[in-house]
């Protein structure tokens, strides 16, 4: 066992460091998914829903193959089921997709909870992280920077992501069939395919995001796991002005402010935690409250979406 | 004519028929009422999992326990909610199964909804746990609890001997008056080995928070922690963190050790079946129902972790010997002089609240050398 020196003020940037890696893998995953999502013109909030099964299936997958990595797959097909659901759902007439989307998000963690009995209790293989922090003598800097893959490929995405809306010719057509149905149809896109595999692909997004919870961190199936990520991370993507970039910017943000409450406490800072522990939506609150006009809409807002139309 | 003589009756017949059928419909309807008379079913409502490494998990046990007693039927329903929602669960369960006795686990499950409950159906029974129940309340409503704090401070002291950095980390969910008391007893525990240990203490804000318990258990461990505990309803996230960081871990709940082989110091479990057994005995003897029900080591009602490879011998000796003390039933956890945090006296000096004393149920400190607001 080693004994560790105590970090003293230190502690508390490291914290909010290490907290900001951990923590803000599902959001960034999750966030980039809806990115796309939403960018096509549709909205999904069911993927807290879609996140909860992604754990749960991951972690099962994970218990039964002995591999993490068929577990995060696992996780991300799920998904893209519950996306496919959700896509072909909202392509039919009158449909809502908030309505149709706050049902999956029942449908979801409900069924998870129903099929995720048994795994309660099993301790399924994890993912092994990346250690980084392999030249520094300290154990909370070695911690601090034990980086799991998914975290790096998540900084790949939103990196590629950013680029490919801009430059690609399929980023364009996403784009162009979220800001006008009528346009896309004019240029002879398919807007209902577009929509639905735009969907699919968040849902897979979103369900590794899970397998992230299940399999690295915390690192255990319950049902207290997700607590509201995958709502906060839906809710991330219009705080993040639909740039993928931003999304990174936005999920570190989170994952730190929630490291907030915890590291002051350690540190003996102890009056008022309750206020430290809802840091991020104070944070999200004023951000919100600074950059919002009352003279225009949200900017880059895709005009399709059924939030922004009027 | 003579057709009519053998004919019956048109009306005769339907009568006859009928009567025919809601006998062959009662008769079973009537056997199976004389079967549940025979046995009692007895109502377990869990506000988690069952299989959860923690609190749940210490109450299927016993409700495991209970099933194999000969004329006892269980019905169980998990993951039920503090709300009007455990009203409904108990209704169904009398209502449907026939449940003479209920065992309802969880906290929030008192007031008001078992106490209502308990109002309408005055001829089943309720066992809560964790309750205060005082005169006034009603006669067929009884708490039971166990006096977990003295494995708190046994505990306390195996952690006093694995610390080298003097500093405990405790993770709990919210400050009510049971957390409170076992943050103090581990302290107490810990500080009669070395009056300079401190112990750190971080509240999420709830029973089950996994990623905010397991960022704690981080923040812990960065601050120089190196031995962690905790009053969460699943401590498994947070045995597994100190295990991944290197750091030992007492358990509390059920027995964590599976999850931690390395580090798993030791840890404060439930043992309901004592009072479970008791319970299910009174109500099947028509005894009135018990409304008080405390116990601690050595009435049964707790027990300890066997001890992990990693506790030295020293230690196992010292917290044995507090140990066959509380056995005896003469050691007191909370004898004054006690500070608070604060500096002020909580317990004057020559005071000492043993543990019947409901005093002890309404702690709303913390003790000097924990370091944390309650």
């Amino acid at each position: 066992m080693v004994a560790v020196d105590g970090l003293g003020w230190w502690g508390v940037p490291l914290a909010i460091f290490a907290g900001a890696i951990r923590v803000s893998t599902p959001y960034l995953l999750v966030s980039l998914g809806e990115c796309i999502t939403e960018k096509s013109g549709r909205i999904n909030l069911g993927l807290e829903g879609v996140l909860i099964m992604g754990a749960m299936a991951g972690y099962g997958t994970s218990l039964a193959t002995g591999s993490a990595w068929a577990g995060v797959l696992a996780a991300g097909l799920v998904g893209a089921l519950l996306g496919l659901l959700h896509g072909l759902l909202c392509s039919l007439r009158r449909v809502n997709d908030i309505a149709i989307g706050i049902s999956i998000m029942l449908f979801g963690t409900g069924l998870a909870f129903f099929l995720g009995k048994p795994l309660v209790q099993p301790q399924a293989p994890m993912l092994n992280a990346i250690p980084f922090g392999f030249w520094s003598s300290s154990p909370q800097i070695q911690s601090a920077l034990q980086i799991n893959p998914l975290f790096l490929i998540g900084i790949v995405l939103a990196v590629v992501l950013h680029y490919a809306f801009r430059y690609t010719r399929w980023g364009m057509q996403l784009r162009i069939v979220g800001d006008s149905a009528d346009a896309a149809l004019a240029l002879g896109l398919r807007v209902l395919p577009t929509r639905i595999l735009a969907t699919v692909i968040g849902g897979f997004l979103a369900g590794v995001g899970g397998a992230f919870l299940s399999l690295y961190y915390p690192g255990s199936w319950n049902e207290g796991l997700s607590s509201g990520q995958g709502i906060i991370a839906v809710a991330l993507v219009i705080f993040a002005r639909w740039e993928p970039l931003r999304c990174l910017w936005a999920s570190l943000l989170f994952g730190g402010a929630g490291a907030l409450g915890p590291a002051l406490q350690a540190m003996g800072i102890t009056s008022g935690y309750y206020l430290f522990n809802a840091a991020p939506y104070v944070l999200t609150l004023g951000i919100l409250i600074a950059t919002g006009s009352p003279s225009r809409t949200l900017a880059g807002a895709p005009g399709e979406l059924s939030l922004v139309r009027n | 004519m003579s057709k009519f003589d053998f004919s019956i009756p048109r009306r005769t017949f339907l009568k006859t028929i009928g009567a025919a059928t809601a006998l062959t419909a009662m008769g079973p309807l009537a056997s199976r009422t004389v079967l549940a008379a025979d046995k009692l079913t007895v109502g377990v409502i869990y506000v988690g999992p069952r299989g959860d490494f923690g609190y749940n998990q210490s109450h299927a046990q016993a409700a495991a326990n209970i099933k194999k007693m000969p004329g006892i039927k269980v019905v169980e329903e998990e993951k039920v909610p503090e709300t009007v929602a455990v009203q409904k669960v108990m209704e169904s369960m009398i209502e449907q199964d026939g449940a003479k006795l209920i065992f309802a686990t969880s906290f929030g499950y008192f007031d008001p909804h078992v106490l209502k409950m308990a109002a309408k159906y005055p001829d089943v029974r309720f066992a809560h746990c964790g309750g205060l129940w005082s005169e006034g309340k009603p006669k067929n409503v009884g708490s039971f609890f166990g006096y977990i704090d003295e494995c708190e401070y046994l505990s306390g002291i195996v952690a006093a001997h694995a610390t080298k950095s003097k500093k405990l980390g405790f993770i709990a969910a919210k400050p009510i008056p049971q957390v409170l008391r076992n943050i103090n007893s581990f302290t107490l525990g810990a500080q009669s080995i070395d009056p300079s240990i401190t112990t750190h203490v971080i509240f999420t804000g709830d029973w089950s928070m996994p990623v905010k318990e397991a960022e704690a258990a981080n923040g812990l461990i960065d601050q120089g922690c190196d031995v962690l505990t905790c009053h969460v309803d699943g401590p498994k996230v947070i045995v597994e963190t100190a295990e991944k960081r290197g750091v030992y871990s007492c358990g509390y709940h059920a027995s964590q050790a599976a999850l931690a082989p390395k580090g798993y110091l030791t840890g404060a479990e439930w043992d309901w079946t004592t009072p479970y057994k008791m319970l299910v005995t009174a109500t099947e003897e028509g005894k009135p129902m018990i409304n008080f029900l405390r116990g601690g080591l050595k009435e049964g009602f707790v027990k300890m972790s066997p001890y992990g490879k990693a506790v030295t011998a020293k230690a196992k000796a010292k917290a044995d010997g507090v140990k066959a003390k509380m056995l005896k039933g003469d050691f007191v956890i909370f004898k004054g002089p006690i500070k608070d945090n604060a500096g002020n006296t909580v317990i004057q000096a020559g005071v000492s609240l043993g543990q019947q004393d409901v005093v002890l149920e309404q702690m709303n400190y913390l003790v000097a050398g924990v370091v944390g607001k309650a």
